[in-house]
Protein backbone atom coordinates (compact mmCIF):
# COMPACT_ATOMS: atom_id res chain seq x y z
CA UNK A 1 0.00 0.00 0.00
CA UNK A 2 1.35 3.68 -0.42
CA UNK A 3 -0.23 6.77 1.12
CA UNK A 4 -0.29 9.56 -0.49
CA UNK A 5 -2.84 11.53 1.27
CA UNK A 6 -0.68 13.09 3.86
CA UNK A 7 -2.73 16.37 3.21
CA UNK A 8 -5.81 15.20 4.67
CA UNK A 9 -3.88 13.28 7.38
CA UNK A 10 -0.45 11.44 7.58
CA UNK A 11 -0.60 8.26 8.42
CA UNK A 12 1.77 5.73 9.56
CA UNK A 13 2.51 8.03 12.63
CA UNK A 14 5.69 7.97 13.90
CA UNK A 15 6.40 5.46 16.65
CA UNK A 16 7.36 7.65 19.77
CA UNK A 17 3.50 9.48 18.99
CA UNK A 18 1.26 5.89 19.30
CA UNK A 19 4.50 4.98 22.67
CA UNK A 20 3.49 8.89 24.36
CA UNK A 21 -0.46 8.25 24.13
CA UNK A 22 -0.29 4.67 25.61
CA UNK A 23 2.16 6.27 28.13
CA UNK A 24 -0.03 9.08 29.07
CA UNK A 25 -3.14 6.46 28.91
CA UNK A 26 -1.62 3.87 31.14
CA UNK A 27 0.85 5.18 33.20
CA UNK A 28 -0.50 9.15 33.83
CA UNK A 29 -4.27 9.86 32.97
CA UNK A 30 -5.02 12.33 35.47
CA UNK A 31 -6.80 15.36 34.94
CA UNK A 32 -4.57 17.90 34.11
CA UNK A 33 -5.60 21.13 36.45
CA UNK A 34 -8.02 19.31 38.03
CA UNK A 35 -6.62 18.36 41.18
CA UNK A 36 -2.78 18.59 42.93
CA UNK A 37 -2.35 15.03 43.38
CA UNK A 38 1.23 13.79 41.40
CA UNK A 39 -0.58 12.28 38.23
CA UNK A 40 -2.82 15.33 37.18
CA UNK A 41 0.02 17.58 37.72
CA UNK A 42 2.02 14.95 35.38
CA UNK A 43 -0.74 15.11 33.21
CA UNK A 44 -0.48 19.10 33.08
CA UNK A 45 3.45 18.60 32.47
CA UNK A 46 3.05 17.00 29.69
CA UNK A 47 0.30 19.05 28.26
CA UNK A 48 2.47 22.17 28.87
CA UNK A 49 5.27 20.39 27.25
CA UNK A 50 4.00 20.38 24.06
CA UNK A 51 2.39 24.03 24.32
CA UNK A 52 6.35 24.81 24.07
CA UNK A 53 7.57 22.45 21.57
CA UNK A 54 4.26 24.13 19.27
CA UNK A 55 5.85 27.91 20.71
CA UNK A 56 9.51 26.91 19.67
CA UNK A 57 8.21 25.56 16.33
CA UNK A 58 6.14 28.45 15.23
CA UNK A 59 8.54 31.05 16.90
CA UNK A 60 5.40 32.38 19.64
CA UNK A 61 7.01 33.38 22.96
CA UNK A 62 5.30 32.58 25.37
CA UNK A 63 4.08 29.05 25.83
CA UNK A 64 0.56 29.84 27.27
CA UNK A 65 -0.45 31.76 24.43
CA UNK A 66 -0.99 28.62 22.44
CA UNK A 67 -4.48 27.13 22.84
CA UNK A 68 -5.79 23.96 22.42
CA UNK A 69 -8.85 22.85 20.54
CA UNK A 70 -10.06 20.16 18.43
CA UNK A 71 -8.67 20.62 15.36
CA UNK A 72 -7.69 23.20 13.01
CA UNK A 73 -11.54 24.35 12.15
CA UNK A 74 -12.42 24.55 15.74
CA UNK A 75 -9.30 26.96 16.33
CA UNK A 76 -10.52 29.24 13.34
CA UNK A 77 -14.31 29.12 14.35
CA UNK A 78 -12.56 30.28 17.98
CA UNK A 79 -10.57 33.37 16.02
CA UNK A 80 -13.36 34.23 13.40
CA UNK A 81 -16.64 34.25 16.27
CA UNK A 82 -14.11 35.52 19.02
CA UNK A 83 -13.08 38.56 17.01
CA UNK A 84 -16.09 39.23 15.01
CA UNK A 85 -18.71 41.36 15.91
CA UNK A 86 -21.59 42.74 13.69
CA UNK A 87 -20.60 45.95 11.76
CA UNK A 88 -16.82 44.60 11.21
CA UNK A 89 -15.25 44.06 8.14
CA UNK A 90 -13.10 41.52 7.33
CA UNK A 91 -11.04 40.38 4.07
CA UNK A 92 -10.40 36.84 2.81
CA UNK A 93 -8.94 35.24 -0.28
CA UNK A 94 -10.71 33.76 -2.96
CA UNK A 95 -8.98 30.14 -2.17
CA UNK A 96 -9.79 29.76 1.11
CA UNK A 97 -11.51 25.94 2.68
CA UNK A 98 -14.51 25.91 4.11
CA UNK A 99 -13.36 26.00 7.37
CA UNK A 100 -13.04 29.47 6.76
CA UNK A 101 -15.50 30.54 4.28
CA UNK A 102 -18.45 28.67 6.28
CA UNK A 103 -18.29 30.35 9.23
CA UNK A 104 -17.41 33.75 7.59
CA UNK A 105 -20.41 33.47 5.20
CA UNK A 106 -22.71 32.85 8.49
CA UNK A 107 -21.40 35.97 10.22
CA UNK A 108 -21.60 37.69 7.25
CA UNK A 109 -25.92 36.30 7.40
CA UNK A 110 -25.32 38.30 10.98
CA UNK A 111 -24.18 41.76 10.48
CA UNK A 112 -20.28 41.18 9.82
CA UNK A 113 -19.05 42.59 6.06
CA UNK A 114 -16.81 40.08 4.26
CA UNK A 115 -14.97 40.97 0.87
CA UNK A 116 -13.13 38.55 -0.50
CA UNK A 117 -10.01 38.80 -3.04
CA UNK A 118 -10.11 36.75 -5.70
CA UNK A 119 -7.03 35.11 -7.19
CA UNK A 120 -4.95 34.33 -10.27
CA UNK A 121 -5.10 31.22 -12.11
CA UNK A 122 -2.36 29.56 -10.00
CA UNK A 123 -4.24 30.73 -6.65
CA UNK A 124 -2.42 33.26 -5.54
CA UNK A 125 -3.90 36.79 -4.24
CA UNK A 126 -2.16 40.17 -5.24
CA UNK A 127 -1.39 42.17 -1.71
CA UNK A 128 -2.12 45.06 -3.06
CA UNK A 129 -5.81 43.88 -3.68
CA UNK A 130 -6.15 43.27 0.46
CA UNK A 131 -4.68 47.09 0.60
CA UNK A 132 -7.38 48.45 -1.75
CA UNK A 133 -10.74 46.37 -0.03
CA UNK A 134 -9.34 47.53 3.66
CA UNK A 135 -12.29 49.86 5.25
CA UNK A 136 -12.30 52.00 8.26
CA UNK A 137 -13.86 48.99 10.54
CA UNK A 138 -11.54 46.43 8.66
CA UNK A 139 -10.77 44.42 12.02
CA UNK A 140 -9.42 41.22 10.82
CA UNK A 141 -7.76 39.82 7.13
CA UNK A 142 -7.84 35.96 7.19
CA UNK A 143 -5.92 33.93 4.52
CA UNK A 144 -4.54 30.06 4.33
CA UNK A 145 -0.64 29.61 4.18
CA UNK A 146 -0.38 26.57 1.88
CA UNK A 147 -3.38 25.44 0.07
CA UNK A 148 -4.75 22.02 0.13
CA UNK A 149 -5.57 21.92 -3.03
CA UNK A 150 -2.20 23.56 -5.34
CA UNK A 151 -0.03 23.35 -2.43
CA UNK A 152 0.55 27.48 -3.81
CA UNK A 153 1.54 29.35 -0.34
CA UNK A 154 0.30 32.83 -0.35
CA UNK A 155 2.98 35.87 0.35
CA UNK A 156 1.71 35.92 4.10
CA UNK A 157 4.49 38.21 4.93
CA UNK A 158 3.62 41.28 2.38
CA UNK A 159 -0.65 40.76 3.44
CA UNK A 160 0.43 40.49 7.00
CA UNK A 161 2.04 44.44 6.39
CA UNK A 162 -1.47 45.55 5.05
CA UNK A 163 -2.84 44.41 8.03
CA UNK A 164 -0.70 46.18 10.28
CA UNK A 165 -1.21 49.30 8.26
CA UNK A 166 -4.77 48.65 8.36
CA UNK A 167 -4.86 47.86 12.44
CA UNK A 168 -6.23 44.88 11.79
CA UNK A 169 -5.53 41.02 12.60
CA UNK A 170 -3.86 38.62 10.84
CA UNK A 171 -5.32 35.24 11.32
CA UNK A 172 -3.28 32.25 9.10
CA UNK A 173 -5.07 29.02 8.60
CA UNK A 174 -1.57 27.02 8.61
CA UNK A 175 -3.46 23.64 8.10
CA UNK A 176 -1.22 22.30 5.30
CA UNK A 177 1.74 23.89 6.25
CA UNK A 178 2.42 23.39 10.13
CA UNK A 179 5.03 20.57 10.33
CA UNK A 180 5.73 20.88 6.51
CA UNK A 181 6.61 24.48 5.88
CA UNK A 182 8.80 26.72 8.24
CA UNK A 183 6.27 28.76 10.02
CA UNK A 184 7.57 31.39 11.82
CA UNK A 185 4.64 34.04 13.81
CA UNK A 186 7.13 36.95 14.24
CA UNK A 187 9.16 37.15 10.98
CA UNK A 188 5.43 36.67 9.04
CA UNK A 189 3.79 39.16 10.78
CA UNK A 190 1.16 36.15 12.20
CA UNK A 191 -1.26 37.49 14.78
CA UNK A 192 -3.55 34.60 14.72
CA UNK A 193 -2.12 31.10 13.83
CA UNK A 194 -4.72 27.88 13.51
CA UNK A 195 -3.11 24.88 13.33
CA UNK A 196 -3.83 20.82 12.69
CA UNK A 197 -1.95 18.27 15.03
CA UNK A 198 -3.12 15.26 12.83
CA UNK A 199 -1.50 16.51 9.52
CA UNK A 200 2.34 17.91 9.57
CA UNK A 201 2.83 17.99 13.05
CA UNK A 202 2.25 13.80 12.92
CA UNK A 203 0.15 13.97 16.17
CA UNK A 204 -3.40 11.95 16.22
CA UNK A 205 -6.86 13.02 14.68
CA UNK A 206 -8.75 15.65 17.65
CA UNK A 207 -5.68 17.67 18.02
CA UNK A 208 -5.55 20.90 16.78
CA UNK A 209 -4.90 24.82 18.31
CA UNK A 210 -4.78 28.57 17.85
CA UNK A 211 -1.85 30.48 18.75
CA UNK A 212 -2.36 33.82 19.58
CA UNK A 213 0.14 36.65 18.75
CA UNK A 214 1.24 39.06 21.45
CA UNK A 215 -0.95 41.98 19.55
CA UNK A 216 -3.65 40.20 20.23
CA UNK A 217 -5.36 40.44 23.79
CA UNK A 218 -7.29 38.06 25.26
CA UNK A 219 -9.82 40.75 26.06
CA UNK A 220 -9.65 41.31 22.49
CA UNK A 221 -11.98 37.88 21.58
CA UNK A 222 -15.33 35.95 23.40
CA UNK A 223 -14.60 32.31 23.59
CA UNK A 224 -16.63 29.63 21.97
CA UNK A 225 -17.28 27.67 25.02
CA UNK A 226 -17.43 28.70 29.13
CA UNK A 227 -17.39 26.10 31.50
CA UNK A 228 -14.23 24.88 34.04
CA UNK A 229 -10.87 25.61 33.80
CA UNK A 230 -9.20 24.43 37.15
CA UNK A 231 -8.45 28.50 37.94
CA UNK A 232 -10.39 30.83 39.68
CA UNK A 233 -13.14 28.03 40.89
CA UNK A 234 -14.72 30.69 43.14
CA UNK A 235 -16.16 32.42 40.32
CA UNK A 236 -19.02 32.08 38.22
CA UNK A 237 -17.43 33.98 35.17
CA UNK A 238 -15.25 33.28 32.73
CA UNK A 239 -11.30 33.71 33.62
CA UNK A 240 -9.64 36.07 31.25
CA UNK A 241 -6.55 34.47 31.62
CA UNK A 242 -4.50 32.67 28.67
CA UNK A 243 -4.78 29.55 28.02
CA UNK A 244 -7.71 28.99 30.07
CA UNK A 245 -9.93 31.47 28.88
CA UNK A 246 -10.27 29.76 25.67
CA UNK A 247 -10.19 26.09 27.39
CA UNK A 248 -13.12 25.01 28.86
CA UNK A 249 -13.87 21.37 29.90
CA UNK A 250 -11.08 18.91 30.08
CA UNK A 251 -8.26 18.56 27.35
CA UNK A 252 -7.74 15.75 24.93
CA UNK A 253 -4.72 14.94 26.85
CA UNK A 254 -4.17 11.35 25.39
CA UNK A 255 -3.81 13.19 21.85
CA UNK A 256 -1.90 16.53 23.31
CA UNK A 257 0.32 13.80 24.50
CA UNK A 258 0.87 12.28 21.25
CA UNK A 259 0.82 15.62 19.43
CA UNK A 260 3.86 16.73 21.49
CA UNK A 261 5.90 13.16 20.67
CA UNK A 262 4.97 14.20 17.00
CA UNK A 263 6.07 18.29 17.62
CA UNK A 264 9.56 16.18 18.44
CA UNK A 265 9.34 14.57 15.81
CA UNK A 266 9.37 17.56 13.27
CA UNK A 267 11.70 19.48 15.40
CA UNK A 268 14.42 16.46 15.81
CA UNK A 269 13.78 15.69 11.70
CA UNK A 270 14.12 19.82 11.59
CA UNK A 271 11.09 21.60 9.04
CA UNK A 272 13.81 22.57 6.54
CA UNK A 273 14.89 18.52 6.21
CA UNK A 274 10.98 17.96 6.37
CA UNK A 275 10.22 20.83 3.46
CA UNK A 276 12.83 19.64 1.16
CA UNK A 277 12.51 15.93 1.47
CA UNK A 278 9.12 16.48 0.49
CA UNK A 279 8.91 19.26 -2.11
CA UNK A 280 11.82 16.58 -3.90
CA UNK A 281 9.30 13.92 -4.30
CA UNK A 282 6.85 16.54 -5.00
CA UNK A 283 8.42 18.16 -7.91
CA UNK A 284 8.97 14.17 -8.98
CA UNK A 285 5.26 13.93 -9.29
CA UNK A 286 4.38 17.10 -10.94
CA UNK A 287 7.53 15.68 -13.78
CA UNK A 288 6.50 12.25 -13.95
CA UNK A 289 2.39 13.28 -14.22
CA UNK A 290 3.34 16.02 -17.04
CA UNK A 291 4.52 13.77 -19.32
CA UNK A 292 1.70 11.61 -19.48
CA UNK A 293 -0.67 12.29 -22.88
CA UNK A 294 -3.81 14.09 -21.45
CA UNK A 295 -3.04 15.28 -17.63
CA UNK A 296 -3.29 18.64 -16.79
CA UNK A 297 -1.46 19.76 -13.62
CA UNK A 298 -2.40 22.77 -11.20
CA UNK A 299 -0.91 24.81 -9.28
CA UNK A 300 2.42 27.27 -9.15
CA UNK A 301 5.77 25.95 -11.00
CA UNK A 302 7.50 28.13 -8.45
CA UNK A 303 8.85 25.30 -5.89
CA UNK A 304 9.79 28.09 -3.63
CA UNK A 305 5.65 28.85 -3.36
CA UNK A 306 4.52 25.52 -2.92
CA UNK A 307 3.94 23.04 -0.21
CA UNK A 308 4.23 19.04 -1.32
CA UNK A 309 0.80 18.72 -2.67
CA UNK A 310 0.38 17.98 -6.46
CA UNK A 311 -3.62 18.06 -8.09
CA UNK A 312 -4.04 16.75 -11.40
CA UNK A 313 -7.13 15.93 -13.49
CA UNK A 314 -7.25 13.77 -16.69
CA UNK A 315 -9.30 14.65 -20.29
CA UNK A 316 -9.97 10.59 -19.91
CA UNK A 317 -11.38 9.71 -16.70
CA UNK A 318 -13.70 10.99 -13.95
CA UNK A 319 -11.29 12.20 -11.24
CA UNK A 320 -13.45 9.70 -8.97
CA UNK A 321 -12.99 6.73 -10.95
CA UNK A 322 -8.99 7.32 -11.62
CA UNK A 323 -9.22 7.65 -7.68
CA UNK A 324 -10.45 4.11 -7.00
CA UNK A 325 -8.66 2.46 -10.03
CA UNK A 326 -5.69 3.53 -7.83
CA UNK A 327 -7.01 2.35 -4.39
CA UNK A 328 -8.39 -1.30 -5.99
CA UNK A 329 -5.68 -1.94 -8.61
CA UNK A 330 -2.54 -0.22 -7.50
CA UNK A 331 -3.13 0.39 -3.70
CA UNK A 332 -2.10 3.67 -3.83
CA UNK A 333 -4.44 6.01 -1.87
CA UNK A 334 -5.15 9.43 -2.55
CA UNK A 335 -8.09 11.93 -2.20
CA UNK A 336 -10.43 13.00 -5.66
CA UNK A 337 -12.88 15.78 -5.38
CA UNK A 338 -13.38 19.21 -4.44
CA UNK A 339 -11.24 18.84 -1.13
CA UNK A 340 -13.81 21.01 1.40
CA UNK A 341 -12.54 23.86 -0.85
CA UNK A 342 -15.07 24.65 -3.91
CA UNK A 343 -13.35 28.57 -4.05
CA UNK A 344 -10.00 26.96 -4.55
CA UNK A 345 -11.42 25.02 -7.56
CA UNK A 346 -12.77 27.80 -8.97
CA UNK A 347 -10.19 29.73 -9.16
CA UNK A 348 -7.82 27.52 -10.34
CA UNK A 349 -11.05 26.27 -12.98
CA UNK A 350 -11.59 22.66 -11.78
CA UNK A 351 -14.62 23.20 -10.41
CA UNK A 352 -17.12 21.05 -9.94
CA UNK A 353 -15.47 18.12 -10.74
CA UNK A 354 -12.41 18.71 -9.00
CA UNK A 355 -8.98 16.94 -8.52
CA UNK A 356 -7.16 13.73 -7.79
CA UNK A 357 -4.60 15.17 -5.03
CA UNK A 358 -1.38 13.17 -4.17
CA UNK A 359 0.42 14.49 -0.95
CA UNK A 360 3.70 12.70 0.32
CA UNK A 361 5.11 12.50 3.77
CA UNK A 362 8.26 12.74 5.51
CA UNK A 363 8.36 9.14 5.42
CA UNK A 364 6.76 8.64 1.68
CA UNK A 365 9.87 7.31 -0.41
CA UNK A 366 10.84 8.19 -4.66
CA UNK A 367 10.17 4.57 -5.13
CA UNK A 368 6.63 5.01 -4.03
CA UNK A 369 6.28 8.37 -6.01
CA UNK A 370 7.63 6.49 -9.11
CA UNK A 371 4.65 3.63 -8.69
CA UNK A 372 2.36 6.08 -8.21
CA UNK A 373 3.20 7.18 -11.95
CA UNK A 374 3.36 4.48 -13.34
CA UNK A 375 -0.12 3.42 -12.06
CA UNK A 376 -0.94 6.74 -13.47
CA UNK A 377 0.41 5.90 -16.69
CA UNK A 378 -1.45 2.57 -16.76
CA UNK A 379 -4.84 3.82 -16.05
CA UNK A 380 -4.93 6.69 -18.88
CA UNK A 381 -3.10 4.90 -21.34
CA UNK B 1 14.05 27.14 62.28
CA UNK B 2 13.08 29.68 65.14
CA UNK B 3 9.89 29.60 66.52
CA UNK B 4 7.17 31.38 64.49
CA UNK B 5 8.74 31.35 61.45
CA UNK B 6 7.93 29.42 58.55
CA UNK B 7 10.37 27.69 55.93
CA UNK B 8 8.27 28.00 52.86
CA UNK B 9 7.02 30.67 51.09
CA UNK B 10 4.26 29.42 48.47
CA UNK B 11 3.16 31.33 45.03
CA UNK B 12 -0.55 31.18 43.58
CA UNK B 13 -0.88 31.71 39.68
CA UNK B 14 -3.69 32.27 37.63
CA UNK B 15 -3.64 29.07 35.66
CA UNK B 16 -1.98 25.59 36.40
CA UNK B 17 -0.27 26.42 32.70
CA UNK B 18 1.38 29.41 34.50
CA UNK B 19 2.33 27.34 37.65
CA UNK B 20 3.82 24.38 35.13
CA UNK B 21 5.61 27.52 33.26
CA UNK B 22 7.08 28.60 36.30
CA UNK B 23 8.06 25.07 37.81
CA UNK B 24 9.89 24.46 34.33
CA UNK B 25 11.83 27.45 34.49
CA UNK B 26 12.76 27.49 37.89
CA UNK B 27 14.07 24.05 38.15
CA UNK B 28 15.81 24.74 34.59
CA UNK B 29 17.65 27.76 36.95
CA UNK B 30 18.55 24.93 39.63
CA UNK B 31 15.65 26.29 42.56
CA UNK B 32 14.44 23.58 44.72
CA UNK B 33 10.73 23.40 44.39
CA UNK B 34 7.83 21.63 44.52
CA UNK B 35 3.72 21.85 43.43
CA UNK B 36 1.51 21.44 45.86
CA UNK B 37 -2.10 21.79 45.51
CA UNK B 38 -3.07 24.78 46.49
CA UNK B 39 -3.80 25.57 50.43
CA UNK B 40 -7.18 25.94 51.27
CA UNK B 41 -6.25 28.88 53.81
CA UNK B 42 -4.50 30.60 50.75
CA UNK B 43 -7.91 29.91 48.16
CA UNK B 44 -10.98 28.20 47.51
CA UNK B 45 -9.04 27.13 43.80
CA UNK B 46 -8.62 23.43 42.79
CA UNK B 47 -5.78 24.14 40.96
CA UNK B 48 -1.89 24.07 42.01
CA UNK B 49 0.74 26.39 43.63
CA UNK B 50 4.74 26.66 44.08
CA UNK B 51 6.53 26.10 46.90
CA UNK B 52 10.23 26.24 48.21
CA UNK B 53 12.35 27.58 50.68
CA UNK B 54 11.80 31.11 51.93
CA UNK B 55 14.95 32.28 52.00
CA UNK B 56 14.79 32.15 48.02
CA UNK B 57 11.64 34.05 47.80
CA UNK B 58 13.46 37.62 46.38
CA UNK B 59 15.16 35.50 43.24
CA UNK B 60 12.29 33.75 43.16
CA UNK B 61 10.36 36.43 42.59
CA UNK B 62 13.11 37.72 40.03
CA UNK B 63 13.19 35.24 38.44
CA UNK B 64 9.60 34.46 36.72
CA UNK B 65 9.20 38.30 36.50
CA UNK B 66 12.15 37.92 34.26
CA UNK B 67 10.75 35.43 32.04
CA UNK B 68 7.10 36.96 31.93
CA UNK B 69 5.41 34.48 34.02
CA UNK B 70 1.96 36.24 35.28
CA UNK B 71 1.49 35.35 39.23
CA UNK B 72 -1.80 36.03 41.06
CA UNK B 73 0.26 36.68 44.83
CA UNK B 74 3.24 35.40 46.99
CA UNK B 75 2.42 33.90 50.79
CA UNK B 76 4.11 32.74 53.52
CA UNK B 77 2.88 29.07 54.80
CA UNK B 78 2.16 29.23 58.22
Amino acid sequence: MIYLDHAATSWPKPPKVIAAMTDFLERIGGNPGRAGHRLSIEAGRIIYKTREALAELFNAGDPLRVVFTSNATHAINLALHGLLKPGDHVITSGIEHNAVMRPLRFLEQNGVRVSVVPCDGEGIPDPQNFARAVEKSTRLIVIKHACNVTGTMLPVAEISAVARRAGAFLLVDAAQSAGAVPVDMRMMGIDLLAFAGHKGLQGPPGTGGLVIGERVRAEDMTPLTRGGTGSRSESEYQPEDLPDKFESGTLNGAGIAGLGAGVDFVLERGIEAIHAHETALAKMLAEGLGNIPGVRLYGSNDWKRRSAVVSFTSEKYQTSEIGFRLDEEFGILCRVGLHCAPAAHRTIGSFPRGTIRFAPGPQTTAGEIAAAVAAVARILK
Amino acid sequence: MADGESAYSVILFHTNSAALRAEKILLREGFAIKLIPVPRQLSSDCGIALRFDRSRETRVGEVLEAAGVPIDSIHVLE
